[in-house]
């Protein structure tokens, strides 16, 4: 018993500051990647070193769309491997509210060679988000439940589906490095105790039911976010006979965070966020 | 012929008592020698190898291969571990007539490997004691999705949970105690049906593939290289493990190998995943019996771990890192002087966590004799890797079957027979400390040159078994190309498939409130099951 005292008051505080202290990542940790618009040639070698199809590109009529998608994205720098346009930051909190800041379009006007002659976007930039489906009173109500919940979050963790590297970061949340419930944030066992859910995927084909009466099961108001490119939107394995996609394929997402899997900063950015205590 | 010599002494016993029955035998790596027969032979060749030559089946799967062949081929995997050879049983199923005769009577530890095979191909089981369905849940319709003629983006009808019918157990003062497929934890999904009296368990019936994602299914729909970062997503506390697997299978089909710095770099990032799994895993069971604090330490140390795996490689999980031919990245000086660094300060930390554990009666009082698994039941379930290393199955593929670097490294295999709890944490506690005198070993002796070479050009028409010994148990990959040289089949087989079945043993007789730490004592990735 005294042991284990002092050996508590030895090794002292371990937690993080985060987010009042900004956080410190190797540089050698992949985020999101950064692309040099300007000066891309071409993005079809980038393109097809792309495992999850984050970065994809058309062409047509004399022109190429290039897409970037975070929310497929798992960060493995195959395409910065490939292509020296693009250069992989260390930047991992990257979860949004609407998928569509998750994705980056620009278009070209080709050459005859099919290279990239001139950036047709004056500044490629996140697609803007839509104007949200719900109406002014529900967006209302939603920013109230966010106040209310804000000062303390029961979350039920749901896996839908996942590979299991998503939990493995989860559950470092309720390590004494990051501690969430200095946040006055909980996980608890039933959704009926719940507040959010933080859903891992991608959903299966056999885990869909599961997932729509757990969400029937947690009391409204309720939060959803998604965890990871698999959650986001199904990552490396997409739709498929078995696997449904993202987690918005079948109950409403209200945070989305990017990642494979989102390390425990990324994680605790998105799911402040969801509760309104993050501006972007 | 170019095998083993260790194999030929068992070769020779096999063609001079099999003989005319085994229509051709082909070694395309001197540890991996495939035979070609009919059903008829499987029970008398897989006796011999039993009995005779302490044999034991790890894996066993299907292909279609009705194009090439007009027929299925089942694949029957030995393990020749004192030999360090594989050798593979090749039989052909009849399209039309599509059934084969069941083992599991004889051989309980191919039980899941069988149904799995009759869902997935259509392959009707002949003598099955149990052959209801297993990877495909109740609701699904009839498809075959590893057949060739199935496309991966069929849309099937939605699903509609229809209850699985589980087994009744009945008597007074009986009940059924449902849990799942959601947990109360922050794990991944699977049902668990206790049949109770009272306190005690008396039977357990697992439901899983929930997380079935058609993974197989996808290797074959994409390019080689994009495989490697599936493999990364099989089992995600596995990440390295399954994607050295698969990259160990392709290279062996290229007749490549990874270079002497690669193997090594290998060698450290295995057991960087081993070392942050069981020290998460020991922490997580003393929290199963209440000692958070312990977990709390274990906690702290973990995630020192995942820092340092994110510093070596660019993400925490080591993902990213494998590559076809070696490893992605070379560490420079700074990089291994973390790794040295990283050892000389987790080893007194940890030593100091087993301390902590092992001086508390109470914790010790809820492992020992705690969801026994006995040595023979093990046996006969096929059990690997740590839970099998606790019932006294002595067996480690990095000893057996050296890859990556481990045939110049010297290291102890611990086995403990009682097979509890207790035992199967101790053997998480022995390898930790291996493993950091492994990891010290490489780097004291790092070889110089290039981490990877190039991989040519996969030839059509082959055939290579890739495998790891990942911290939970064996891991197999094995591959066949089609005529162009694309993946026509990837045949992933972790160690938590296999041992499953064996949680059901082990938790007989003891109390629901003990079945968190039995089944956390395991392990088991559902994801590396369901696939």
């Amino acid at each position: 018993m005294f042991e284990i005292l002092r050996k508590s008051l030895a090794t002292g505080i371990v937690t993080t500051d985060y987010p009042l202290v900004p956080v410190e990542m190797s540089s050698q940790a992949r985020g999101r990647p950064e692309i040099d618009f300007a000066n891309w040639r071409d993005a079809r070698p980038a393109a097809a070193a792309c495992p999850t199809g984050a970065l994809a590109c058309e062409d047509g009529g004399g022109t190429r769309a290039v897409k970037l998608d975070l929310g497929k994205c798992t960060f493995c720098g195959l395409c910065a491997e490939a292509d020296p346009a693009i250069r992989m930051t260390n930047v991992r909190e990257l979860a949004t509210r609407h998928k569509a800041d998750l994705v980056t379009t620009a278009t070209y006007e080709l050459s005859p060679s099919r290279a990239q002659e001139k950036l047709l976007d004056p500044q490629p930039s996140n697609v803007k988000p839509q104007l949200p489906s719900l109406d002014a009173i529900g967006a209302e109500l939603k920013a109230r439940a966010n106040e209310v919940l804000g000062r303390s979050l029961h979350i039920r963790e749901v896996d839908a589906g996942s590979c299991n590297g998503c939990e493995l970061e989860i559950v470092g949340l309720n390590s004494p490095v990051y501690d969430v419930e200095r946040f006055g944030i909980h996980f608890v066992a039933s959704p009926r105790h719940a507040d959010m859910l933080l859903v891992t995927g991608p959903v299966t084909r056999n885990m869909e039911m599961a997932l729509r009466k757990t969400y029937d099961a947690t009391p409204a108001p309720r939060l959803v976010v998604a965890v990871g490119a698999c959650g986001c939107s199904g990552g490396i394995f997409g739709q498929n006979y078995a696997s449904l996609g993202g987690v918005d394929k079948v109950i409403p997402v209200d945070v989305y965070i990017p990642g494979c899997p989102p390390n425990p900063y990324a994680l605790l950015h998105g799911i402040l966020l969801a509760v309104g205590r993050l501006r972007l | 012929m170019n095998i083993l010599p260790t194999l030929q002494p068992i070769l020779a016993d096999l063609t001079a008592r099999f003989d005319a029955r085994i229509a051709a035998v082909v070694a395309p790596r001197p540890n991996e020698v495939y035979f070609q027969a009919r059903m008829e032979l499987v029970p008398g060749f897989c006796a011999q190898l039993y009995k005779k030559w302490n044999g034991r089946l790890v894996s066993l799967f299907a292909d279609d291969a009705r194009a090439q062949d007009g027929a299925f081929h089942l694949y029957y995997v030995f393990a020749l571990d004192a030999a360090h050879g594989f050798f593979i049983l090749r039989v052909p199923v009849s399209a039309a007539q599509p059934q084969f005769t069941s083992l599991t009577n004889a051989l309980p530890a191919v039980n899941w490997q069988e149904r799995e095979i009759q869902d997935m191909f259509g392959l009707k089981l002949e003598g099955h004691p149990n052959p209801r369905r297993c990877a495909l849940h109740d609701d699904w319709p009839e498809v075959y999705p590893l057949r060739k003629d199935f496309d991966l983006h069929t849309v099937l009808p939605p699903f509609t949970g229809e209850r699985h019918k589980f087994r009744e157990v009945e008597g007074e003062g009986v009940f059924q105690v449902p849990v799942g497929p959601v947990h109360a934890g922050i794990i991944e999904p699977g049902h668990f049906l206790f049949s109770v009296a009272g306190e005690p368990v008396l039977y357990l019936q697992i439901r899983l593939f929930y997380t079935h994602k058609g993974t197989e299914k996808l290797f074959e729909n994409m390019p080689v290289t994009h495989g490697v970062r599936l493999a990364e997503s099989i089992s995600g506390d596995s990440s390295f493990a399954h994607a050295t697997a698969f990259c160990h299978a392709v290279e062996r089909l290229a007749d490549a190998e990874a270079p002497p710095r690669g193997r090594a770099l290998r060698t450290v990032c295995l057991e960087l995943e081993r070392i942050y799994n069981h020290i998460a895993d020991i922490g997580a069971m003393a929290t199963d019996v209440a000692f958070v604090v312990a977990n709390a330490h274990a906690l702290r140390l973990k995630e020192r771990v995942l820092r340092l795996n994110d510093q070596l490689t660019g993400n925490r999980l080591l993902r990213g890192m494998a590559a076809l031919g070696g490893v992605r990245s070379d560490w420079d000086a700074a990089q291994i002087e973390a790794i040295r660094r990283f050892i000389v300060e987790l080893r007194p930390e940890f030593d100091s966590l087993v301390g902590m554990i092992r001086e508390s009666s109470s914790t010790r009082d809820r492992f020992e004799t705690t969801g026994v698994l006995k040595p023979e039941t093990a046996r006969d379930l096929g059990v690997v890797g740590i839970a099998g290393r606790a019932s006294g199955i002595d067996r480690d593929l990095r000893r057996d079957f050296p890859h990556a670097a481990y045939d110049g490294l010297s290291f102890t295999v611990p086995v403990y027979r009682e097979g509890d709890v207790l035992r199967r944490m101790q053997v998480r506690i022995d390898e930790v400390q291996a493993a950091l005198a492994i990891i010290q070993q490489v780097i004291a002796t790092l070889p110089g040159g290039l981490t990877r070479v190039a991989v040519p050009t996969l030839p059509a028409n082959q055939v290579a078994l890739g495998y790891v010994e990942g911290w939970r148990g064996e891991i197999f990959h094995w591959i066949r190309t089609d005529e162009a040289g694309r993946l026509a089949r990837c045949k992933i087989k972790d160690p938590s498939l296999q041992n499953w079945p064996a949680l059901s043993e082990a938790i007989l007789g003891n109390i629901i409130p003990d079945f968190p730490v039995v089944n956390k004592s395991f392990n088991l990735s559902y994801s590396g099951t369901d696939r």
